[in-house]
């Protein structure tokens, strides 16, 4: 109905010769090659930042609180959280993702701004429904899947007895 | 050094989170996922503890620690109180990821306006 009203029309449009399997491959086709090596190059600069930040941090609370490496790991990624979160609300942490991809989704601070993003943004629907039923709309697949695999690795552990 | 090390591995754990985007087209939920099941193999496997030893914040910031920390909490606790501490340890190590960033991100909705 709607293609013999469009012939019909002044500008009438060419009925489409493909079937939507050759339309999928020209469209492919037609799709800009992403930069992938440019790409890997940001994600590696501004990944390792991040990384290197996070590093200052943990020798902070090791000198500060004369913490071991390991007891300074938690106190650290809260810290990077909290900056992701600020940094989010400012909208620079989404600028700076815009440009480096990988490199700000892939640390904690990329996690943070997922759940920091999905609540500001469904605020308007309230608290309940809004902020609290969204937070996890996309950090929850980590959380869903972290937490299955440790539960697997833990299966096998304990069924192979051994030792961590 | 240390500092160095950090920028180095972190950079790398990035590039293969990019790599999974531009050449194997997951989605971002997908590569995350994917990156923290990686982690919680690896450590399972005793191998994600010697990369925390060698490039300290480089490890620990990206998402592959969180697998790691999940594994970690269930381990400790299936050895001091058994089967059930599986369940039981789970977060006992992430709590200080999770708990911040929940806190912190709805503090942020109350005061902040979306924009754009």
């Amino acid at each position: 109905m709607a293609t013999k009203e469009a012939g019909r029309g002044p500008a009438s449009y060419k009925p489409l010769s493909m079937s939507p399997k050759e339309y999928q491959q020209f469209a492919k086709s037609r799709q800009p090659s992403r930069p992938v090596f440019a790409n890997c190059v940001r994600a590696f600069l501004v990944g390792g930042f991040i990384c290197f930040i996070g590093e200052g941090v943990q020798h902070f609370f090791m000198a500060a609180f004369d913490m071991t490496s390991r007891q300074a790991g938690n106190p650290t990624v809260a810290v990077m959280i909290l900056i992701s979160v600020i940094l989010t609300c400012l909208g620079v942490y989404d600028k700076i993702a815009q440009w480096a991809g990988a490199g700000t989704a892939v640390p904690v601070t990329g996690f943070a701004n997922s759940m920091c993003s999905a609540a500001i943004e469904h605020r308007s629907e309230g608290l309940v429904l809004g902020v609290g039923a969204n937070m996890f709309k996309l950090a929850g697949s980590v959380i869903v899947f972290g937490t299955v695999a440790a539960f697997f690795v833990g299966i096998v552990y304990w069924i192979l007895g051994v030792s961590h | 050094m240390q500092y160095l090390w950090a920028f180095l591995v972190g950079g790398a754990i990035c590039i293969v989170g990019q790599l999974l985007f531009d050449v194997a087209k997951l989605t971002p939920a997908h590569t995350m996922a994917t990156l923290v099941v990686a982690g919680a193999v690896l450590d399972g496997l005793g191998l994600y503890d010697p990369l925390v030893d060698f490039a300290g914040a480089g490890a620990t910031v990206p998402i592959t620690s969180f697998g790691n920390a999940l594994v970690h909490g269930a381990l400790s606790e299936l050895q001091e109180v058994g089967w059930i501490g599986i369940i039981t340890g789970i977060f006992q190590i992430t709590s200080a990821g999770i708990s911040a960033a929940i806190i912190f991100s709805f503090l942020a909705a109350l005061a902040v306006k979306p924009k754009g």
